[in-house]
């Protein structure tokens, strides 16, 4: 909040240019198998009310028992976002009624989360990074979902997500731009998706967030905020935030003033509704659940999942570009996702870091992307891909041979080596052979070498022509060097 | 001879074991019994073919020299615990036809113990009510009569059809819960005897929730002896409820006949009420002095928060109450009542679902939680219980073994009395037990002598946690002293 204001950041209003003032509430739901205060299943994809246990339903006496992996994930979240972890924390309920939350409560935790206060930091695409405040983070039960096109007259419920575990992660108010917003929900993605405590799929709703978004004079104090509830994609965050911080900067500059209300975004539409306004909140009436003790543990039990901790982006970012010299760019993009950055490091391992770099970002990745698959559906190995650039390296075959050699490899399969002994895709480097090709090439064209030898340049045309006469398989070095000194130039 | 339902549980049990009788016969004599008592409104759901059958099954392990601690006894269950698929209703129209499909962990540790099913015991709403007349089903009447008198009496409540069951020879015991007083108090209306153990000494799980921090299972029947046995069974870890302490069960049975040399009582003068009949202040005099005569030490102690329990009850229970009675809701089971929205539907389903009383509760929870309000009531009420507790933990400390107190302010009512009164009035009733229910301490009513109508007086003693055995044993001392309570002869 601190932070000096960045002019390209503003939004330009009719009189004014506007600072928006971004804060997120990232609903995460746990990776466990079972949910957070019962032992049904939370595998997505079933039928309705499959994953439901007596507790899930709110049958009369059932009580809740926490689910330790769900609390071993909250912490290693917390660790991950290097945040201050609590030995103690409290259950609260959260009393609404809607056909969805079987209990009348969301069990959540409101005065003593289980997680406060850390930071993430944000890496944008200009290399620009800003730090992120964490406040607080909490676990909490998701409720079920109401089917409203079941039936003409009746709603159905389903209560397989009730119950299951959900991380509530709260920024602080630090994000000045749609770009910062998407970008930190990125990372924040990533983090999550390294320690493997959410897996980050948004199109099953595993990540949504509730968006908190004011406009300010730069300068001048908060704004009122208004919250949008339940986004589910990157794109609609950043879509969302724009359209809101328009629409507020366009009531004041108006001279008008913005409610405090909780919104939706349509993005049919591209434009945020009001769904309840401040006087129509609920007062959910939070208090301990006195069905559960306060949550307990020392820093011994954080230690131990502190140590069983992967490697996070930013370290691993770190250490990319110190140990194979790779641009903060390169870095980034391979640390995305904790499969692509394994990925290459298995092929840069002995090997040229930013030889493999390219290859892996810009063949690789290129050809996932076309093909719209990620890095655990690439039909390369690693090890496949990294004797591809050995190949390269020995002088084997050339750059040119080699995307020859990887599409081979991605369509077909099998082993690089083999196949370009197989396929007679080696390299030639034999001189004999070149130099006969050369001596063709020279006694049919003897104008051009005439020329040549007054403009150098023409050097290019018998490199091409060679190689065309040897399949491309001539070693380039080898071609030019005994072009030179056949046609006399230096 | 005496009639087989009038045995006391021991004797029952002796009986069974030597085979004197068969657990066929006294099931069947209690069948017959209940066919008789249905005036009392004792039982909500007499189950005689389930209690036939267990009691085959029960002569036949006895048979093979397999019998379980309860073999072959039958037992009542109080409403509120959930038993698989026999109707539970916690006394409300709003679970008028639920049948659950699992069992609570009170009863299935008595089944798995040998016990007998005689069916479901009536209860004030959602154990809600101090005389059972707040049951969607109407009030139990109470055995006992006023000497010379036909009024008909409360039982007490909310356990009332297990004090009244246990009474009037309806069963050898019963389950019951005690979330302010309701197992005491009941007890001590109907001469019989009652133990609400530390919380967390019995699993909460499959019992109808009332006030989560408070309420907890415990047996109600005629002798001291009797509730240990119950007890032991009734006890005992459960990974379902993690409230319930992991501690084994000590033999409570062991401990009934240990006396009281050498233990500390103490009399918290903050109990001496003001208005408190004279009858109960000698009941409560003679109580320590046979305690004393037994070799106890008599202390006077203060307990100085005692004053604000009740007040502080009657937020703390509430709130918990108005959360826990959300989920019914007429969405997945129990009573719905259409509307013209899901709004509608709700408040039709509740309106028609719950009763005065506990709708009065919800709404004093409701506003108690509310925002603005929260600190000044639920916060506050919260402090007065830590300071509660103190105060308890300090008597111990200071050496006190159990605490002797009237368990009641005055004998039973009549049906009616206190109906049309200020609620409060009858909220006053659990005045000496509430404290007790704050602090999470083992409580235990037990019968010392009638009063001037005729009706029973209890006296209650509260320990240390996890110390029942020191109540047991204190307990059996005032019973052998005041004399074993002759129960109402059969006028119904």
């Amino acid at each position: 909040m601190t932070a000096p204001v960045n002019p390209k950041k503003l939004i330009k209003g009719a009189e004014h240019d506007w600072e928006v003032v971004i804060g997120m509430e990232i609903h995460a739901q746990v990776t466990s198998r079972s949910k957070l205060f019962s032992g049904a299943s939370t595998e997505f994809g079933a039928e309705p009310n499959d994953h439901v246990s007596l507790v899930d339903a709110a049958m009369p006496g059932m009580l809740p028992v926490i689910n330790e992996e769900c609390v071993a994930q909250a912490v290693r979240t917390g660790l991950g976002l290097k945040a201050q972890i609590n030995h103690r924390s409290v259950f609260d309920r959260k009393n609404y009624f809607y056909p969805d939350l079987p209990q009348g409560y969301q069990i959540s935790q409101y005065k003593d989360p289980i997680v406060g206060e850390g930071e993430v930091v944000v890496d944008l695409l200009d290399g620009e990074s800003i730090t992120v405040g964490i406040e607080r983070l909490h676990l909490e039960q998701d409720a079920g979902k109401s089917l409203h096109d079941q039936n003409p007259t009746q709603s159905f419920v389903d209560l397989n997500r009730s119950g299951v575990a959900l991380m509530e992660i709260v920024s602080r108010p630090d994000l000045r731009s749609s770009e910062e917003a998407r970008a930190y929900v990125t990372k924040l993605r990533t983090i999550l998706r390294y320690l493997g405590t959410c897996d980050g799929d948004m199109e099953k709703g595993s990540l949504r967030a509730d968006v908190n978004v004011s406009v300010r004079l730069p300068g001048q104090p908060l704004g009122t905020r208004c919250e949008i509830k339940n986004v589910n994609s990157i794109r609609f965050i950043g879509q969302a935030i724009e359209s809101e911080a328009r629409r507020q900067i366009a009531i004041i500059e108006d001279g008008g003033t913005i409610a405090q209300e909780t919104r939706l975004y349509d993005p049919s539409k591209g434009e945020t509704r009001s769904m309840r306004s401040k006087e129509e909140a609920h007062d959910y009436r939070y208090f301990p659940d006195p069905d559960l003790l306060p949550l307990e543990f020392d820093q011994a039990y954080v230690d131990a999942l502190a140590e069983g901790l992967p490697e996070l982006p930013d370290a691993k970012k770190a250490r990319l570009i110190a140990d194979f010299g790779l641009s903060p760019y390169d870095a980034n993009v391979l640390v995305a996702e904790r499969a692509s950055a394994d990925y290459y490091e298995a092929v840069a391992a002995k090997r040229d870091g930013k030889a493999a770099a390219n290859w892996v970002i810009n063949e690789l990745f290129g050809r996932l992307n076309k093909e719209g698959l990620g890095i655990e559906a690439t039909p390369v190995s690693a090890d496949q891909l990294g004797q591809i650039i050995d190949l390269i390296g020995e002088g084997v075959i050339s750059g040119k041979i080699a995307k020859d050699l990887f599409e081979i490899v991605w369509t077909e399969g099998g082993d690089p080596r083999a196949v370009v002994e197989a396929r007679g895709m080696k390299q030639v480097t034999d001189t004999g052979a070149i130099e006969a090709a050369i001596d063709d090439i020279v006694a049919k064209n003897p104008d051009k070498v005439q020329q040549a030898k007054e403009k150098p340049t023409l050097l290019g045309w018998f490199v091409g022509q060679t190689m065309k006469a040897t399949g491309g398989k001539a070693n380039p070095a080898a071609v030019n060097a005994l072009l030179k000194s056949k046609l006399g130039i230096d | 001879m005496t009639e087989l339902n009038e045995l006391s549980l021991a004797e029952a049990r002796d009986g069974l074991r030597a085979k004197t009788f068969s657990a066929r016969e006294i099931a069947q004599a209690h069948i017959d019994a209940l066919e008789k008592a249905r005036v009392l409104n004792a039982y909500l759901l007499e189950t005689p073919d389930r209690a036939l059958k267990m009691a085959e099954a029960s002569d036949a392990k006895i048979a093979k020299g397999e019998a379980g601690p309860l073999e072959g006894l039958p037992l009542g269950i109080k409403d509120l615990f959930c038993t698989e698929g026999v109707t539970t209703t916690a006394g409300s129209k709003i679970l008028e036809n639920f049948e659950p499909h699992y069992e609570s962990a009170v009863s299935a540790n008595l089944w798995r113990d040998g016990a007998v099913m005689l069916g479901k015991l009536n209860l004030d709403e959602f154990a809600m009510g101090s005389s059972n007349e707040t049951s969607a089903y109407g009030g139990v009447i109470s055995p006992w009569r006023r000497t010379g008198s036909d009024v008909k009496i409360v039982p007490g409540g909310s356990s009332g059809g297990s004090a009244a069951a246990v009474a009037a020879h309806l069963c050898l015991g019963a389950t019951a819960t005690d979330t302010g007083g309701s197992i005491r108090q009941p007890a001590a209306f109907t001469g019989t005897v009652g133990i609400k153990p530390t919380y967390g000494r019995v699993s909460r799980w499959g019992t109808v929730a009332f006030a989560s921090s408070l309420d907890q299972a415990g047996p109600i029947a005629r002798t001291v002896r009797d509730c240990a046995i119950l007890l032991g069974s009734m006890a005992g870890p459960d990974a379902r409820d993690t409230t319930c302490v992991d501690l084994p069960v000590p033999d409570f049975e062991a401990a009934v006949s240990r006396g009281v040399k050498g233990l500390t009582i103490g009399i918290p003068k903050e109990y001496r009420v003001e208005g408190m009949p004279a009858e109960i202040q000698k009941l409560w005099d003679d109580g320590a002095a046979w305690l004393k005569d037994a070799g106890a030490t008599i202390r006077e102690i203060s307990l100085p928060h005692t004053k604000l329990a009740l007040p502080a009850y009657y937020i703390v229970a509430p709130a918990e109450a108005s959360s826990n009675l959300a989920r019914y809701d007429g969405v997945r089971y129990g009573l719905r009542v259409p509307g013209r929205d899901i709004a509608a539907m709700y408040e039709n389903t509740r309106a028609a679902g719950f009763g005065r009383e506990v709708k009065r509760r919800i709404m004093i929870g409701t506003y108690v939680l509310s925002a603005g309000y929260y600190d000044a009531y639920y916060v506050r009420a919260q402090k007065i219980r830590t300071l509660i507790k103190r105060d308890f933990e300090e008597a111990y400390a200071a050496g006190v073994d159990a605490i002797l107190t009237p368990a009641t302010p005055s004998s039973a009512f009549g049906v009616g009395e206190k109906a049309s009164a200020d609620p409060v009035e009858m909220y006053l009733n659990d005045v000496f037990t509430v404290t007790v229910n704050m602090a999470g301490l083992p409580g235990i009513a037990v019968p010392a002598g009638l009063d001037g109508q005729g009706l029973p007086l209890g006296l209650q003693l509260i320990g240390r946690p996890f110390d029942e055995e020191t109540l047991f044993a204190t307990a059996e001392v005032i019973e052998r002293a005041a004399g074993r309570t002759v129960l109402p002869k059969v006028w119904w």
